[in-house]
C-alpha cells in the first residue's frame, strides 16, 4: 500500500514583466493505491502544476510532497527511486516517444535503469509488458513511433511507464490527442490495469464525462484552488461549486439536451 | 419546404497515389440556406476531404473524379463550382464560402498584427474600399466576435487559443459569406471556451443567415449544434439525418458504435454502450 500526500502545497510562478502568479493555493489531497482520483480544471487552473511538482519536474514554493510520510528527495538515488514509484503518462504521443529508437529501445530503458529484472530476462518482459497492454510484441518491437497509429503509440507509453513496476501513475490527459473511436479503448485498458495491479491513478482532464467513469473521487481545480471533491458521481451530477456547476454546464451532455428539447415542445405544443 | 444552398450530387476524390486511395465515394447532399450540418466520422473517413473538395482547395495527388457542386447563391444564380475558371474561383472563395480552420493556433500569421490580417481580406476581394473604410470594417469585425476593437494591433501570440479562433471567425465572417466551413474550429480549446465559441457561432448564424458545415469527431458536441448529421465512413455517407434522429433512433450500425464510444455525461454509469 503506497500513500503519496500532497500537503498545503502552493506554488508561486515569478514572470518576469507580470509579477507573481499563484499556479497553487494550499492544495492538499492524499492519492492512495487501488484508486483512481480525477483532476479536472479549465486550461491554465493548475493541472499541470501539480503533474509537474508530482514528478519533481518542480518544487512547491510552500508545502511539502510526502511518500508514505518521507518527504520526496531532491536529487541522486532516493529521486530515482521516488520515480521509480510514481510513472507519469503524458497528453501527445506523437511526442513523448523517441522516433529515432525501436519500441524495444524504449520498454527496455527503464528495465535497465531501475534493474526490474536481470539482463537475460530482459526480452521476456518488454514482451510482457507489450502483451499487457494488449499490442501484438513480434508485430511492434523492432517499429519506430512512427510506424505505429496513435492509439498503439499511447500503449507503448503506458507499458514503458509500467516497466518499472510504479505503484503510482500520473496521467495527464491521456486520450485526448487521439481519434475518438479508440479513447474508450485506452481508458479502458488503463482502467483494467489499475484495477489488476492495484495501481494508484491521478486521472488528470478536462473531460467530465470521462473523468466521471473512470475515477473513484473527483477534485475540482479552479486558480489553483481546489473547489469541489468527493465521489466522482456527486461532484458529477450534484455539483454544488459554482464553477463545478458552469463546468458540467459547458461539457457536452446529449441525454440532458434532448430530454430539454422535447419538454419544450411538448410543453409549447400543448 | 427546402431551399438549398448548396446541391453536391455524386461526388467523389481519390487520392492518386500507388494504390489509389477512394477518399471520398459518391456524396450527395443537399445544404440548406441557414442550417448546420455536422459531418461526424473518424480520422481518414473523408469529412476534411469532402469539405476542402467541394471547394477545390485539394492539392494533387487528390483528384476530382466525378461529381457536381451547385452553389444557389442568394441573388438567384446558380453557379457550378467545378466549371469556374481561375480568376472566378479566386472571386468565389471566401465571397460566398469561407472556412474556419483547424487549429487557430497555426493558422494566423504570427509576425503580423491580426488587424493587418484581417485587412487583407478586404484589401483583396473588397479593393473599391479605402483605407479609412477597411479600418472601421476591421473594428467592426471585432467588436462582432467579441475581441473587441482596441485588439486590432495585437499580435497573434499576444492573444487566448479563445480569443484567436474569434479572429478566425471573424476573418471568416468578413466578406458575409452564404456558407461557412469550420473544420474543428474548438478541438484544442477547453469546455468553458468551447462552449462560449459554439454560442457565438449559433448567435452570429441566426445573425447574418449563413449556413454551416461543421467538421468535428467530437459526436456529443455536434448533436448539440447540428440541424442535421452526417456520419462518414470510409468515405461514404452512411446516414444523414436530423441530429434528434441520430441521437434516439440511429439506423445504421456504425452510428450506433460511434455513440457508445463516448461516455455519458450524466447517464447511466457503466452503462457505455447503447
Amino acid at each position: 500500500m503506497t500513500t503519496l500526500e500532497f500537503k498545503n502545497v502552493t506554488k508561486i510562478y515569478n514572470v518576469r514583466g507580470f509579477g507573481q502568479i499563484k499556479a497553487l493555493d494550499e492544495v492538499s489531497f492524499t492519492l492512495r493505491s487501488h484508486q483512481t482520483i480525477g483532476l479536472v480544471g479549465q486550461s491554465g487552473s493548475g493541472k499541470s502544476t501539480i503533474a509537474k511538482i508530482l514528478t519533481q519536474l518542480e518544487t512547491p514554493t510552500r508545502g511539502e510532497v510526502l511518500l508514505d510520510g518521507a518527504p520526496i528527495p531532491r536529487g541522486g538515488k532516493g529521486l530515482r527511486k521516488y520515480r521509480q514509484q510514481l510513472r507519469m503518462v503524458f497528453q501527445d504521443p506523437f511526442a513523448s516517444l523517441n522516433p529515432y529508437h525501436s519500441i524495444r529501445h524504449h520498454i527496455e530503458r527503464p528495465l535497465r535503469l531501475d534493474k526490474v529484472v536481470p539482463r537475460d530476462q530482459l526480452d521476456d518482459e518488454v514482451r510482457r509488458l507489450l502483451l499487457r497492454v494488449r499490442l501484438e510484441p513480434d508485430a511492434v518491437m523492432e517499429r519506430r513511433p512512427h510506424e505505429l497509429s496513435g492509439g498503439q503509440r499511447q500503449r507503448v507509453a503506458i507499458a514503458r511507464a509500467l516497466a518499472s513496476r510504479p505503484s503510482l501513475l500520473v496521467a495527464d490527459e491521456p486520450v485526448s490527442m487521439l481519434d475518438v473511436s479508440i479513447r474508450l479503448g485506452v481508458l479502458n485498458l488503463l482502467a483494467d490495469l489499475q484495477r489488476e495491479e492495484g495501481l494508484g491513478v491521478l486521472y488528470i482532464t478536462h473531460d467530465l464525462a470521462t473523468a466521471r467513469h473512470f475515477s473513484d473521487e473527483i477534485m475540482v481545480l479552479n486558480q489553483g484552488k481546489v473547489v469541489e471533491r468527493g465521489t466522482a458521481d456527486d461532484v458529477i451530477l450534484h455539483p454544488h461549486d459554482p464553477y463545478t456547476q458552469e463546468l458540467r454546464a459547458a461539457s457536452p451532455d446529449p441525454e440532458e439536451f434532448f430530454r430539454d428539447r422535447s419538454a419544450r415542445t411538448l410543453g409549447g405544443v400543448r | 419546404m427546402t431551399d438549398p444552398l448548396l446541391s453536391i450530387r455524386d461526388f467523389s476524390v481519390v487520392y492518386d497515389v500507388d494504390p489509389p486511395v477512394a477518399a471520398v465515394k459518391n456524396v450527395t447532399i443537399d445544404i440548406e440556406r441557414g442550417e448546420i450540418v455536422g459531418l461526424a466520422g473518424e480520422s481518414g473517413s473523408g469529412k476534411t476531404t469532402l469539405a476542402y473538395g467541394i471547394q477545390r482547395l485539394l492539392k494533387p495527388p487528390a483528384v476530382i473524379t466525378s461529381g457536381d457542386v451547385v452553389f444557389h447563391d442568394a441573388d438567384g444564380e446558380d453557379i457550378d463550382i467545378n466549371s469556374l475558371g481561375v480568376e472566378e474561383m479566386r472571386r468565389f472563395r471566401w465571397d460566398k464560402i469561407s472556412m474556419v480552420f483547424q487549429g487557430a493556433m497555426n493558422a494566423l500569421n504570427p509576425v503580423t498584427t491580426i488587424g493587418a490580417q484581417l485587412d487583407d481580406v478586404f484589401l483583396i476581394h473588397r479593393p473599391e474600399m479605402n483605407r479609412t473604410e477597411r479600418r472601421a470594417a476591421v473594428v467592426d469585425l471585432l467588436e462582432i466576435v467579441k475581441v473587441g476593437g482596441a485588439r486590432i494591433r495585437s499580435y497573434p501570440h499576444e492573444l487566448s487559443g479563445g480569443m484567436r479562433q474569434r479572429v478566425m471567425i471573424a476573418m471568416a465572417l468578413a466578406l458575409r459569406p452564404q456558407l461557412m466551413v469550420m473544420d474543428e474550429p474548438t478541438t484544442a480549446l477547453d469546455v468553458l471556451v468551447q462552449r462560449e465559441i459554439l454560442k457565438q457561432i449559433s448567435q452570429l448564424r441566426h445573425e447574418f443567415g449563413f449556413s454551416v458545415i461543421f467538421i468535428t469527431h467530437d459526436l456529443p458536441l455536434l448533436l448539440e449544434i447540428s440541424d442535421r448529421i452526417a456520419i462518414m465512413r470510409e468515405g461514404a455517407i452512411v446516414e444523414l439525418a436530423t441530429s434528434e434522429q441520430i441521437w434516439s433512433d440511429p439506423e445504421h450500425e456504425y452510428t450506433r458504435s460511434l455513440l457508445s464510444s463516448f461516455p455519458r455525461l450524466t447517464g447511466e454509469k457503466g452503462v457505455v454502450v447503447r
